[in-house]
């Protein structure tokens, strides 16, 4: 008789790896991508090219003569970082700055930490501030390259841009609108100004779908950042629609849908229980709004899911689930 | 429909072989009756080399309070009484015994008349389950007729018959409630008037409706017949593993969860396997003692023809059994003795069979291989598939920093070993391998620190 192999139980194994959970979070993506492509032409093939190709390089540069070690590309989560920097970056963006973005994203914020599932922020959206920070001309340069599409977009500033600008202005929230022709009908399917991924909620939101029916993530943290936006901006817009915007509006610009559905979600940076992820989602929602209201950035979602990031520990610590018996 | 409330995971049934009725093997030349057929201290051979025994005799008596009798499955002269490697390769005490047609022993009743007479006196019931070497067959092989004496302060509420069978592949539990239906029901009332409850769950998953069918019929039938059958109800579970997990199958039925570190007669519950209670009913029915079980042989190597569900006695070689079912098959890299989940990768094949055994399962390399380790990705997937609600990817990082006081604040000496964590992580992490280790250290630690100076 052959050899038998003898190992403890368990001896089978659900059809589950890192790898296929995380390419399933690029065929998430896939949808934003095609419509981002589609909208903003070969200006988003070049910027998608530089981030995922170098995002992957990087990674296997640290793992191969740093870490002196197999390389870890096999498991698409440097795949996954590389589509969600080029989604967070503005579709005008040079290219370079996308490579400079990856290196930061890929080589200090992940690999210095351990690789995969030791880090302590986002790698995409810690990039994506970083930049922002670093070159703010190119990061808020809003004017649209001509897509396939060969509509023509409205650039210059995103919707929450516009809004924070003739707030300071003295306007009247209906008299921006007035002045700018806003839908909600744009917002949905294709916006007006904003990073690559958060041309279309469609697309994001059919990504969401994809992700739940997979059983890649749970749906506590999207939907309390979604409901806190919502709930909390509503109640600002109540008190006094001329001065704060509505809860819809928030809902659908300034990467909210984005950052709740693919950021926030990132199994490594967010709460391990539900009970976790939902106090989580709840804070990105709550800073978000006082970002947007009150602080002089207009967007704020990529600060909030940081610095929600650095709590994640604290609540791992204090958010446990039932134990059976206690 | 009814299910335990924390956890879980929903692994393939692969009950290949359930269509299989159950066949006698026949008695091999030589058997092999390991005197540690059950947990507690191991049973005391009383044969020595030469003597003749008759099937059924006692050649093993209980040492302790949790220990239990041994008896001799065939007819024979016994040839050795010395060490042999069961099946993980661990040296214990078997009587060898050369074979010979059978010849029973005196006050068994080998006849296929069904006895649903339950008798009255508790005590006669305690002490044929004893005298018979009733273990509980789900599992643990723990002793029975200890289980159904709770001490005087702890008072039985519920008897639960665990029909389960939640291990993929497992079908010996299905046939016996398919074919020893009635029998399985009557052992039921037994244990019923043992414990004096007035109430009775046969837990079945509804992966088998068959089963569900035919224990249901053969309650109502008896039901009619007498008194002693009242309050026994048959509960179909939603199909999760691991549901006949002695904790889950109480939640799942009562909806009371047993503390840490207790015992389900804390909560007023007593949980027997349905094999169990098929026993119960011949050694109580038939002073028959428990000699014989049902195993299935299986796996997705095995050719359609060959799956197969046995009637053997104890102390058979699995080699022989493997052997008459037409030998292992080539694609085999490993043997598993229990489910896929649970069970016991065997190391020796010429390991004889005991009470407990429940399957030859056969998986392939492409099943069975542990794949690389990569880092943990903090997806939370092993917590949440965890039944007991504990926190794997906590506790493996804990045990591989030998963190001893946060393991016990974190409750790994709960765990129940059900496999789910490293069934479900896509890291291939081997966090039950770390967690069983650092269990059995915190466990013994909590010991030390209870027990008396000296």
């Amino acid at each position: 008789m052959n050899r038998i192999l003898v190992s403890p139980s368990p001896h089978i194994h659900a059809k589950t790896s890192t790898s296929v959970l995380m390419r399933d979070v690029v065929i998430a993506l896939l949808p934003s991508v095609i419509v981002s492509i589609l909208y903003y032409g070969a200006a988003a093939i070049g910027l998608l090219a530089a981030s995922v190709v170098s995002c992957i390089l990087v990674e296997y540069l640290i793992t191969r003569f740093m870490f002196k070690a197999p390389s870890t590309i096999g498991d698409w989560s440097s795949s996954v970082t590389g589509v969600l920097l080029f989604l967070n970056l503005p579709p005008s963006c040079p290219w370079w700055v996308a490579v400079i973005g990856a290196i930061f994203a890929i080589g200090v914020i992940k690999m210095t930490f351990g690789g995969l599932g030791q880090n302590l922020f986002n790698p995409a959206i810690a990039a994506r501030v970083f930049l922002l920070v670093s070159f703010p001309t190119f990061m808020t340069n809003w004017a649209a390259p001509k897509g396939f599409l060969g509509v023509d977009a409205v650039s210059g500033a995103t919707p929450l841009g516009i809004v924070k600008e003739g707030l300071a202005q003295g306007l009247t929230l209906p008299e921006i609108y007035a002045q700018h022709d806003f839908s909600y009908l744009q917002t949905l399917f294709i916006n007006i100004g904003g990073s690559v991924g958060e041309i279309s909620a469609i697309a994001i939101l059919a990504g969401f779908v994809y992700l739940l029916a997979r059983k890649v993530i749970r749906p506590y943290i999207t939907l309390s950042i979604l409901a806190t936006v919502f709930v909390f901006s509503g109640i600002f817009w109540l008190v006094n629609p001329d001065q704060y915007t509505d809860p819809l509006f928030n809902l659908l610009t300034g990467g909210v849908l984005l950052g709740a559905v693919f950021m926030a979600t990132d199994y490594v940076t967010s709460p391990m229980s539900d009970k976790g992820g939902v106090i989580f989602g709840v804070g990105i929602g709550l800073l978000t709004i006082l970002i947007r209201y009150f602080g002089s950035y207009p967007e704020g979602m990529s600060f909030a899911i940081l610095i929600m990031n650095s709590v994640v520990p604290l609540i791992n610590k204090f958010c446990k689930q039932k134990k059976y018996g206690r | 429909m009814k299910t335990f409330s924390i956890g879980g995971v929903h692994p393939d049934d692969k009950k290949i072989s359930a269509g299989s009725k159950i066949e006698v093997l026949p008695v091999p030349k030589t058997v092999y009756i390991s005197m540690a057929q059950h947990l507690g201290g191991p049973a005391k051979a009383i044969v020595a080399p030469g003597d003749r025994v008759k099937t059924g005799q006692v050649i093993g008596e209980p040492t302790g309070f949790i220990s239990a009798y041994v008896h001799s499955s065939v007819t024979g002269t016994v040839k050795s009484v010395g060490l042999r490697k069961d099946l993980a390769g661990i040296q214990v005490i078997h009587v060898e015994i050369e074979t010979e047609p059978d010849e029973w022993a005196e006050g068994i009743d080998t006849s296929d008349t069904l006895v649903t007479e339950i008798p009255q006196d508790r005590q006669f019931i305690i002490d044929r389950i004893k005298n018979n070497g009733v273990v509980g067959l789900g599992g643990a092989t723990f002793p029975t007729h200890v289980k159904l004496c709770p001490p005087p302060d702890k008072k039985a509420e519920c008897l639960i018959l665990n029909g389960a069978e939640c291990e993929p592949y497992l079908t010996s539990d299905y046939r016996i409630m398919l074919e020893k239906t009635r029998q399985i029901v009557v052992g039921a009332a037994l244990m019923k008037k043992v414990l004096g409850v007035s109430k009775a769950v046969i837990g079945i998953e509804e992966n088998k409706p068959e089963a569900i069918k035919a224990m249901s019929a053969a309650v109502a039938e008896l039901q009619k017949v007498s008194q002693d059958y009242s309050g026994i109800e048959v509960q179909t579970l939603k199909k999760k593993y691991p549901q006949g997990g002695e904790k889950q199958l109480i939640d799942a039925v009562m909806h009371r969860q047993v503390k840490s570190m207790g015992l389900p007669i804390d909560v007023g519950a007593v949980v027997q396997n349905v094999a169990t209670s098929l026993a119960v009913y011949d050694a109580v029915q038939k002073n028959m003692p428990l000699i014989s079980n049902t195993l299935t042989v299986t796996g997705d190597c095995l050719p359609a023809d060959r799956q197969k569900n046995y009637l053997f006695r104890i102390g058979y070689p699995l080699s022989y059994i493997a052997g008459y079912n037409g030998g292992v098959p080539a694609e085999a890299v490993k043997i598993i003795s229990g489910g896929p989940m649970m069970g016991k990768a065997v190391s020796n094949l010429d390991a004889a069979t005991l009470k407990g055994s429940s399957s030859i399962l056969y998986m392939t390399q492409e099943q069975t291989a542990r794949k690389p380790e990569s880092n943990c990705i903090r997806c939370g997937k092993c917590a949440e598939a965890c039944p007991m609600g504990l926190e794997p990817f906590l506790l493996n990082k804990l045990a591989r920093n030998g963190m001893m006081e946060d393991l016990e604040a974190n409750a790994v000496q709960d765990c129940i070993e059900c496999g789910c964590c490293l069934y479900s992580c896509p890291a291939n992490i081997p966090l039950l391998d770390v967690i069983r280790v650092a269990k059995g250290e915190v466990i013994r630690a909590m010991r030390a620190r209870t027990a008396p100076k000296k």
